[in-house]
């Protein structure tokens, strides 16, 4: 069968390669475009959040190249997230694409269904059990070097001697993953990958800002969502960390999650929790971001997203407690690179400025 | 025990359980402070107030707040997550605005009195809405007895409220019958003066605040259309049309108009559905699509959406009802 899945970031790396290895034919949906975001535009309702129209239309680029099968998460709510997969599919009914898309609803809520889901993919492929296993176990090896290696370049960037260094440098170490076909095959590649990113040129001497992203997971994890902000920062010569990646449920690798339960860091300010989406996370986060000495804060959200919004009308009593400035940027089709780089620059500057100063005053206490 | 003074916003799940909160504060020797109803000056006020990309009717919610400050010692402002008392409870809760509210509302008003935000989880046990009504007595300073005997007393207020809403009044109505203490009438099988049957579905914080939709449900009574809303149906109605969808949504209030609306639309004597919405509703806009598309693969059913919003002039929304009455009228004359 013809498969395929939604974009996110570098993660198609490593589902290409489980679709291939299920014994299926992959479909690689390609990087979201302007192309994508009319598509989706046009068949989405008016006020369905970006992330699903980028969706829409991603699904429908697929289904032109053959796509019969789309996998995707589904979920438990309460945002509007765990209801794309059911919307989808009567958008692509109504618009007469022989699209199925297959959802796997977290295993908590729905155990059987899940496993069955599993079963149905492994039987079509005609894979043993074993074989499974083993590749679902590559794939995920996969996806967590795909993140420490996107992790590491956020590091690395804002000290390149050569713009655009860092970047290709990703790249090199993304295509090491990419043709690894072993668990230690993996390691290696992942390893290589790291010590490629390392050997970018770097000014040690420069003194990066630092600043953390939050917000809802597409818009975070997808860079063309996000007009690549997170590069951007880097070129800018910023150091930027986050903590959502796909792999970062099941680790501790992020300062975020090094901290145990964000729930708990949010609940002076918000007593409630999960309100859907990243909403509470974003206000923990705020405030970790802040303990750590982070000079500032991105939170970024689709339009509309109504867990982010929750967050921003409570972010600023976070920001004055712990003296941080948060800049939210909703992100619509109307959103343009421009508008986000001229937002982003005014907001180091004031970060560079407010630096300035507290060094000053921490100077003359001496 | 001190009298405290409750303040109620005339908003959000006020329309489907006020009998019962006020039941439970009068019986325990409490005061109830009612907003006034939606007017410019609130709507403005909430607009002023809350953060800038909320919807409507949270930044409403926001207004009927401000409204009471000064007027009450406390704001009941329950946390809602779940209420459905039986049936699957699956995932369902509230939008997550209904989840954070008393948070959004805490931070974005210094002046506001004390806030009673008791989290209402029914789905955590059989015991639980007893639990909260515990919390907020013992809060406000009733005695454990009291408190029964208040409890006991609102359930039965609201079971009579709840009645009247089966018997297919609209709760502004329904609300006046109980508030007068006029005992329930048998069920009117007069029928009335009316010649189309039409279902209109939305958040009660839209459909029955007459002035945020523009005085929607008096314009069709004027067109001797009568209404039926998703609270007239009972849950065991509401839970059977819940298996006809591949999947539930998340949102309480959601659920109830989708539910409601696909149990209209098998009712041959219902000519139309209407959807009125909250302009720029998360839910809704898949709440919208999904209602569009069913209603034209269950019978072909005439649809109709209209989104609400800080601007909806009367003009506007009765062109529209206008026009898709006269197409309804239409349509039945050529059969
Ligand atoms: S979290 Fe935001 S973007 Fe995600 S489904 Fe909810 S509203 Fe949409
Ligand atoms: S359901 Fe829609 S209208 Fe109601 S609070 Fe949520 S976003 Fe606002």
């Amino acid at each position: 069968m013809k498969i395929s899945f939604p974009h996110m970031g570098y993660s198609y790396i490593a589902l290409k390669w489980l679709v291939n290895h299920l014994g299926h034919e992959c479909i690689v949906p390609p990087e979201p475009s302007k192309k994508t975001l009319d598509l989706g535009v046009r068949y989405s309702p008016e006020f369905a959040c970006i992330p699903f129209k980028i969706l829409t239309g991603t699904y429908l680029e697929v289904a032109e190249k053959g796509a019969e099968i789309i996998l995707t998460s589904g979920g438990m709510g309460p945002c509007r997230a765990g209801y794309y997969w059911v919307m989808h599919q009567y958008l692509l009914d109504e618009i007469g694409k022989k699209v199925k898309v297959i959802a796997f609803e977290p295993p908590l809520c729905n155990l059987r269904d899940f496993w069955q889901k599993l079963h149905r993919l492994r039987v079509s492929g005609g894979l043993s059990v074993k074989a499974f296993i083993q590749v679902l176990k590559i794939t995920w090896e996969k996806i967590k070097a795909i993140d420490d290696i996107e992790m590491k370049s956020y590091h690395i960037r804002p000290y390149e001697e050569k713009r655009g260094e860092t970047t290709r440098a990703l790249w090199k170490a993304l295509e090491f993953v990419d043709e690894a076909n072993r668990e230690d095959e993996v390691d290696e590649a992942r390893q290589e990958g790291l010590n490629v990113l390392q050997g970018v040129r770097r000014d040690e001497s420069r003194d990066p800002l630092k600043m953390g992203i939050i917000g809802e997971i597409y818009v975070v994890l997808e860079p063309s969502a996000n007009h690549y902000l997170q590069i951007m920062l880097g070129e800018m010569g910023v150091y930027s960390d986050r903590s959502i990646y796909l792999s970062s449920y099941t680790r501790k690798n992020t300062i975020v999650n090094l901290e145990g339960d964000i729930f708990q860091v949010a609940r002076p300010y918000l007593n409630e929790a999960p309100i859907g989406g990243h909403g509470v996370n974003s206000i923990g986060e705020t405030i970790l971001y802040a303990r750590h000495g982070f000079d500032g804060v991105v939170q970024l959200a689709p339009f509309a997203c109504i867990p982010e919004i929750v967050a921003k009308s409570i972010i600023p009593a976070v920001s004055r407690d712990f003296d941080i400035p948060v800049l939210t940027l909703f992100i619509d089709e109307q959103t343009g690179k421009a508008g986000v780089q001229t937002r982003l620059e005014a907001f180091v500057d004031l970060m560079e400025k407010r630096r300035e100063l507290k060094r000053q005053r921490e100077r003359w206490a001496i | 025990m001190q009298v405290s003074k409750i303040g109620i916003p005339r908003t959000l799940a006020y329309f489907i359980y006020f009998p019962l909160w006020k039941t439970f504060f009068e019986e325990l020797g409490h005061e109830v402070v009612l907003s006034a109803a939606t007017s410019k000056a609130i709507l403005d006020r909430g607009v002023k107030e809350a953060v800038n990309d909320a919807c409507i009717p949270i930044k409403l919610y926001h207004g009927h707040a401000a409204a009471l400050a000064g007027k009450a010692d406390y704001i009941f402002c329950p946390r809602l997550v779940s209420v459905r008392s039986h049936g699957d409870f699956g995932t369902e809760t509230f939008c997550p605005k209904f989840l954070g509210l008393p948070d959004m509302l805490r931070l974005a008003m210094d002046d506001l009195p004390e806030i009673i935000d008791v989290r209402v989880d029914l789905k955590k046990g059989k015991d639980e809405l007893w639990q909260v009504f515990l919390e907020i007595g013992s809060k406000l300073g009733n005695s454990g007895e009291e408190i029964k005997r208040a409890f006991t007393k609102a359930k039965k207020v609201q079971r009579e409220y709840q009645r009247l809403l089966y018997q297919e009044k609209l709760p502004p109505e329904a609300l006046e019958l109980i508030e007068q203490k006029i005992p329930v009438p048998k069920k009117d099988k007069s029928g009335g003066s009316y010649d189309l049957q039409v279902a209109v579905v939305g958040y009660p914080y839209v459909l029955y605040d007459a002035y945020i939709n523009a005085g929607l449900l008096a314009i069709l009574e004027k067109e001797k259309v009568k209404v039926y809303t998703q609270d007239m149906i009972s849950d065991r109605e509401m839970n059977r049309q819940a298996k006809t969808l591949p999947k539930s949504m998340f949102w309480y209030f959601s659920n109830r108009a989708v539910y409601g609306a696909l149990h209209f639309m098998q009712r041959p004597e219902i000519e139309g559905v209407i959807h009125l919405t909250a302009f720029a509703c998360g839910p809704d806009s898949m709440v919208d699509r999904l209602l569009e598309i069913e209603s034209r693969r269950r019978g072909n059913r005439p649809y109709l959406s209209i989104a609400v919003d800080e601007h909806t002039g009367e003009a506007g929304v009765r062109t529209r009802l206008e026009a898709f009455v006269d197409m309804l009228r239409y349509r039945r004359n050529r059969k």
